[in-house]
């Protein structure tokens, strides 16, 4: 092989030029955070879901939440294990998790999501 | 290979099919006993085929009427800016001329004239704007509620073209940032609008998916000068007062065929 040496830098200085963005956010960002519960979701000790089906599914869920309530006018959950639930994010979820920017925005800010339900729905005070 | 006869692979046949058929209902029995979630509605919540509202003129004076606007805006969160240009209606009033054209002549009783009408959404049986909505954001529910879903309104504004009552508000600014960054929303259980929606009267569709009735009702109760029931209910209080009043609609020569009454 001709060049063998200027090809394989060439090829490492691209490949961690091509990897560097990925580099820097892996330790930028650091370990992603944890949702912080207050008393009241930790004493409630289930959510609607198991805490699995509701980290992986929420927003699935929301979605299905908003359309059952204003499209189909069906405003009471009844969730996998029986409980009966009102549908609303702001009534219900935030009740619990009164906490909205530990709870919510940490990691909606770590994954670089941004919801767009508090445009309107009205986040509890937080002190 | 063996021949078979024509009786045996029908019966094959047959036997597979019922096969396929049990497992694919042994896989919902397995849904169904592994309790899947589900949506309902709450007993108390009111049904109608056709929502209506009465408005008895001669029992609403300048007051009763404030109190009706106060409270739906309360409900709603509403604000109310005072730039006509901005401002956001779900229950509001004009003048006869305005309200009733073409409805409107020489030496009218002043009280009539000069009275303000309480006006909203008139929850039409054919209605206009949800013809024109190319989302699907406003659409008529089974009760004849005129329904909108903010989060799929995209701003175009032809339900506010099409709709001859004016009845349909557009936020230009955000009430969030602006309106209510002043001062609390008076309802924290009920959400407020973003900015580039369109926004209009609900019927109190949140009310009586729990038991109550619409708030601009409830809060002239004493009076009666509002009243709110199923057209399609023989029973129901609007049926009767329809039955013994004469009642006029707004703009009713458009063909929208509005639900809400005035007896003047």
């Amino acid at each position: 092989m001709y060049n063998k040496g200027k090809i394989i830098t060439g090829l490492v200085i691209f490949v961690v030029l091509f990897a560097s963005p990925f580099l820097y956010g892996l330790v930028k960002s650091g370990p992603p955070p944890e949702p912080e519960l207050t008393p009241k979701a930790k004493e409630a000790k289930q959510c609607v879901e198991a805490k699995e089906f509701m980290v992986e599914s929420h927003m699935q869920m929301l979605n299905d939440w908003r359309d059952q309530a204003i499209r189909e006018g069906n405003r009471v959950y009844a969730a996998r294990d029986g409980r009966e639930y009102t549908v609303s994010l702001q009534n219900t979820c935030m009740d619990c998790h009164s906490n909205k920017s530990k709870f919510c925005d940490q990691c909606h800010n770590y994954a670089g999501v941004s919801p767009y339900c508090w445009e309107c729905h009205i986040e509890p005070k937080e002190n | 290979m063996m021949e078979r006869s024509r009786r045996s692979f029908l019966k094959t046949l047959g036997i597979s099919t019922l096969g396929i058929g049990a497992l694919s209902s042994v896989d919902l029995l397995a849904k169904v006993g592994l309790g899947e979630p589900g949506y309902t509605t709450d007993p108390k919540t009111l049904t109608g085929k056709r929502w209506a509202i009465v408005v008895e003129v001669s029992k609403l004076d300048e007051e009763t009427t404030q109190k009706a606007i106060a409270a739906c805006n309360l409900a709603h969160n509403v604000p109310e800016y005072a730039d006509p240009e901005e401002e956001i209606k779900w229950i509001w009033t004009d003048k006869y001329e305005h309200a009733f054209p073409g409805q409107e002549y020489d030496y009218i009783a002043e009280e009539i004239e000069e009275k303000p009408f309480l006006l909203l959404c008139n929850h039409c049986s054919n209605p206009p704007c949800v013809r024109v909505c190319p989302t699907k954001a406003t659409w008529q529910r089974g009760d004849g509620i005129v329904m909108m879903d903010q989060h799929r309104c995209i701003g175009c504004r032809y339900c506010m073209a099409g709709c001859p009552f004016g009845a349909r508000s557009f936020n230009w600014k955000d009430p969030k940032t602006t309106y209510w960054k002043e001062q609390e929303p008076p309802n924290p259980r009920y959400p407020v609008r973003s900015k580039g929606v369109v926004e209009k009267c609900n019927l109190c569709a949140e009310r009586l998916a729990v038991g109550q009735i619409p708030a601009c009702v409830e809060a002239v109760q004493d009076t009666k000068a509002i009243l709110f029931g199923d057209l399609e209910n023989p029973e129901s209080e609007v049926r009767e007062i329809l039955q013994s009043h004469f009642a006029i609609r707004r703009k009713a020569e458009l063909g929208t065929s509005p639900n809400v009454y005035y007896i003047v």
